[in-house]
């Protein structure tokens, strides 16, 4: 938008780029594989929805560039965009259906080329279809900028829940029907493979409407909350909180077994985030080898509870002890040697020490201690008088022990003094130091913390899956979990656990699109990083920092979010 | 005098240097005992050392990439390994199309020529793609912010990649040409090592001098020295940085059709661990130092492949080339430690991170 010239018609140049991009979208094979499910039944599906949200994004991206703003230069930038976009799909399908691509391109196949000439025998017939579509992509788009914000608000994200609701069907629609007085909603919602016509449209017209009536009363709501008096406030607060604490205790119950699973493995990034989130949030000490702690505190409880190794035979509770002692001592053996470095450095000093943990464990050198590539099996589950922790719906009530201990802690840590030592030094360690606090000393206490929380989380890791094997501790665990709390927020609590359910919840739940699941997990991060680069939920002060620091007016939000109110 | 150097090791320091004493005094007695014990003839360890320079002239060229977009944006640049998949794996069609129509046998020169230059066009758009649309928008970001960005965008290329060319492993085709060995008295290189070793030191001498005698190459020093001062002196720090990730991604293209000729098969995972070593070479050498690059590849590649064989084999422990990677790990560790700055670099060496 920084051009110099007034007028812009950016219709022609977007649409290339969407163009390449829906090229390239269906050439991976996205497009084809996302067929196979339909989010409105027997109307679209999620391939063609992915093309066509994709489509009128760049279609709107070129309608909001148009300058002068005359509604008919906007309607013909969005129309040109659409239509470049979709003639460049013919054009791949023309290709295809001359050339052989399948020998470079594997999923350049006649199946997709179908599916997007809308399964017409006749090239012609469903070029010409493909490119109305197009057209109509963009005049709806344009005229979708023109309409007043409330109602585009609305229709976005009226059709964004569609789609997302079209997405998770395997999720929603078994936990509706699991539940009594909800089954019959679920089912007149869902159809066999997506959601039904009717289904679609009450729940289109319901969240729209749902969302202008937000978006129009909204602030006053808000406004009541947050003058009411202190009596009834702390009151709807603890009702809040009580509320929160029922849903998490039954909530593996309701869910049901798989969905039990993915919380677990969400809670173990939860405890692991929490961890690293001292270390990098609150500390600032970047620290890529973190997945090392979690290995040191599985293994140890491998080695001190299973048969297998044989030298201990000890039971969970009594190895777990051990695990975070090992883990607090192996943080502060790495972290001495470290002591001197920043930023960068660090990160690559404490990322060799990772790797140089896993190679040893997986070398034959250490294997009759450790086990080598097979890994230690047998290990001890958790056990209180009978009851046995071992299928994801028991592990949970473990994690969510653990979560609410380890978050308690970070919690109280925060505010403390040496919390407060922590954020000095992240924000300038030698102002810090001035200021006599004893870097060496807070340094490690950091180190030590995150390391104790992650043996702990390995710990229980290694009771749920029963098993340890060096090859789970690679240098991605911990890149996922930095990404984690940067995506959460940095230093923020709660973005720890937004964090975890978006980057580990989320993926689990598409499964199915395994292939695509790291693909669109990059693409977000990097999304993420260009848009709203303080993280999903915030710690006030980043949020302050990360904005004054760019320019203020760089996002409408940012701005409105500077001016003062009134 | 001891009092002197008592009053100038603080506790932390004593550790690290009888950490470092010890290894010293291991490494030492584990080379001793290995020739003592004399397993491997002379002519073993010649093989090692051809070998060690084969992989490192690989990893210097990939590690150039790192250490000059280090120097211009102070940002670990981890999509760079992906840069470097990009450019082999493209060019595999066409190595396995001259292969089918036997041009690979009866004209080596020009396939290979043709190869190389389909992987350094790949691998040179895929970074500059990188660099304009991911981390462009992002100057003056915090720091970590470009480093999310930069792991972001290696899954996303890494998928894009596995998505258009499928998730198996290519076997590279055999060059008849390179096959074989020659021989200089108790000397044997194996022909494709030569290439290797070759190639990959005609192109650092080639950018070295690019960057030390021509004007871009000036502009481009000038910009990573000071951005500011340079903007004022008239040079475009924008398109500036775009021929930095040109360069890099071209050398990194080239590596990887030479890494793909010596080990004889691509993969769209092929990337990371050339990469991470590539990185340690980098810093081996001193981040931001393009000789030092150079060097640290070169001297990563040795210590690596004589390594495991020289240091851990006396010291009797198993399967010594199992730990080659911790060797390679450990050093870094160490450098960091007590040579932060490199082997070569000095301007960093202060530098606030």
């Amino acid at each position: 938008m920084d051009t110099t010239s007034t007028k812009e018609f950016p219709g022609l140049r977007l649409g290339v780029i969407g163009g390449v991009c829906l090229v390239l979208l269906s050439l991976i094979g996205m497009v084809h594989a996302f067929n196979q499910r339909e989010i409105v039944s027997e109307v679209i599906s999620m391939g063609q929805t992915l093309l066509l949200f994709t489509a009128a994004f760049v279609a709107y991206m070129a309608a909001v560039r148009t300058r002068p703003k005359a509604p008919g230069r906007i309607l013909a930038a969005a129309v040109t965009a659409g239509v470049v976009m979709t003639a460049l799909l013919a054009l791949l399908v023309l290709i295809g259906q001359t050339v052989n691509m399948r020998q470079v391109f594997i999923n350049a196949s006649p199946a997709l080329f179908n599916a997007l000439l809308f399964y017409q025998e006749n090239f012609g017939a469903g070029a010409a279809l493909l490119l109305l579509a197009g057209a109509a992509v963009g005049f709806f788009t344009g005229l979708l900028h023109l309409m007043p914000a409330l109602v585009r608000r609305a229709l976005i994200t009226g059709l964004c829940s569609l789609a997302v609701a079209g997405m998770l069907q395997d999720l929603i629609a078994p936990v509706l029907s699991a539940w009594g007085p909800f089954a019959p909603i679920g089912e007149w919602i869902f159809s066999g493979n997506g959601l039904s016509v009717s289904g679609a449209l009450t729940l289109f017209i319901l969240i729209a409407g749902g969302t202008a009536a937000w978006t129009a009363k909204g602030d006053t709501v808000r406004h009541k909350v947050i003058r009411m008096e202190a009596g009834p406030k702390r009151r709807l607060k603890l009702a809040a909180l009580m509320a929160a604490a029922l849903v998490l205790i039954v909530l593996p119950h309701a869910l049901g077994l798989f969905l039990s699973e993915v919380l677990t493995i969400v809670g173990l990034y939860i405890l692991l985030g929490l961890g690293l989130n001292i270390v990098v949030g609150f500390a600032g000490l970047l620290d890529l080898g973190y997945v090392a702690f979690f290995a040191i505190g599985s293994y140890t409880v491998a080695i001190l509870t299973s048969p297998e190794i044989g030298r201990f035979t000890m039971t969970f509770w009594q190895a777990l002890p051990f695990a975070i002692i090992f883990g607090v001592i192996a943080g502060v053996m790495l972290g001495v040697p470290v002591l001197k470095m920043r930023g960068d450095y660090l990160a690559i000093a404490t990322l060799g020490f990772g790797e140089i943990i896993r190679i040893l464990v997986l070398s034959d050198a250490l294997r009759p201690w450790l086990g080598g590539a097979q890994g230690i099996g047998k290990i001890a589950k958790a056990q209180i008088g009978e009851m046995e922790f071992a299928t994801p719906q028991e592990v949970y009530y473990l994690l969510l022990a653990g979560c609410i201990l380890v978050g308690f802690i970070s919690w109280r840590l925060r505010d403390s003094r040496l919390g407060r030592a922590w954020m000095a030094m992240r924000e300038d360690e030698d102002v810090a130091q001035a200021m006599g606090i004893n870097l060496v000393a807070t340094k490690l206490l950091a180190f030590a913390t995150g390391a104790g929380f992650s043996a702990l989380s390995g710990a229980i890791f290694a009771s749920k899956i029963g098993s340890v094997y060096p090859h789970s501790f690679n240098v991605m665990i911990s890149i996922n979990i930095l990404c984690v709390i940067i995506v959460g927020g940095m230093g923020s609590m709660p973005g720890v656990v937004v964090g975890a359910l978006a980057l580990v919840g989320l993926p689990e739940l598409l499964r199915e699109f395994a292939e695509y699941r790291l693909l669109v997990y990059g693409a977000a991060l990097v999304a993420m990083m260009l848009l709203r680069p303080e993280g999903l939920w915030p710690e006030a002060t980043h949020q302050r920092e990360l904005h004054d620091s760019t320019e203020p007016a760089a996002t409408p939000a940012a701005g409105a979010a500077a001016a003062p109110p009134g | 005098m001891v009092k002197n150097l008592r009053e100038r090791m603080s506790p932390t320091d004593i550790v690290m240097w009888s950490i470092g004493g010890i290894l010293a005094i291991l490494i030492v007695w584990g080379t001793a005992s290995t020739i003592i014990k004399g397993t491997y003839s002379a002519r073993h360890w010649i093989d090692f050392v051809i070998f060690g320079l084969a992989q490192g002239s690989i990893y210097a060229l990939i590690a150039m990439g790192y250490t000059m977009v280090y120097g211009v944006l102070r940002m670990i640049n981890f999509a760079h390994s992906e840069v470097f998949m990009s450019g082999p794996y493209t060019a595999y069609f066409f190595a396995a199309y001259f292969h089918r129509s036997g041009l690979l046998d009866s004209h080596p020169v020009i396939s290979l020529v043709l190869v190389f230059l389909v992987s350094m066009a790949t691998s040179v758009m895929i970074a500059v793609l990188l660099e304009r649309i991911a981390y462009r928008p992002l100057r003056g970001a915090p720091r970590l912010v470009p480093l999310i960005t930069a792991i972001g965008a290696s899954f996303f290329l890494q998928y894009v990649f596995r998505g258009l060319y499928g998730s198996g492993f290519q076997a590279y085709p055999v060059i008849s040409a390179l096959e074989g060995q020659f021989t200089l008295g108790p000397i044997r290189v194996l022909k494709f090592q030569a290439l290797v070793i070759v190639a990959a030191g005609l192109l650092m001498v080639a950018l070295y001098q690019f960057t030390q005698r021509t004007r871009l190459g000036k502009a481009l020093r000038s910009v990573s020295e000071d951005k500011e001062a340079s903007a004022l002196m008239g040079i475009d720090v924008d398109r500036m940085i775009s021929m930095t990730f040109m360069i890099g991604g071209a050398a990194a293209g080239a590596a990887g059709v030479l890494y793909a000729i010596m080990f004889k098969q691509v993969h769209f995972f092929m990337g990371f661990i050339p990469g991470i070593k590539a990185f340690t070479a980098a810093v081996l050498g001193g981040i931001g130092n393009i000789p030092g690059a150079m060097l640290g590849g070169i001297f990563l590649g040795l210590v690596e492949s004589v390594g495991p064989s020289l240091f851990l084999d006396g010291l009797g422990i198993v399967a010594p080339y199992q730990l080659k990677d911790a060797i390679a790990f450990t050093m870094l560790v160490l450098v960091l430690i007590f040579r932060p700055s490199g082997i070569l670099g000095e301007r960093l060496a202060v530098k606030k991170a």
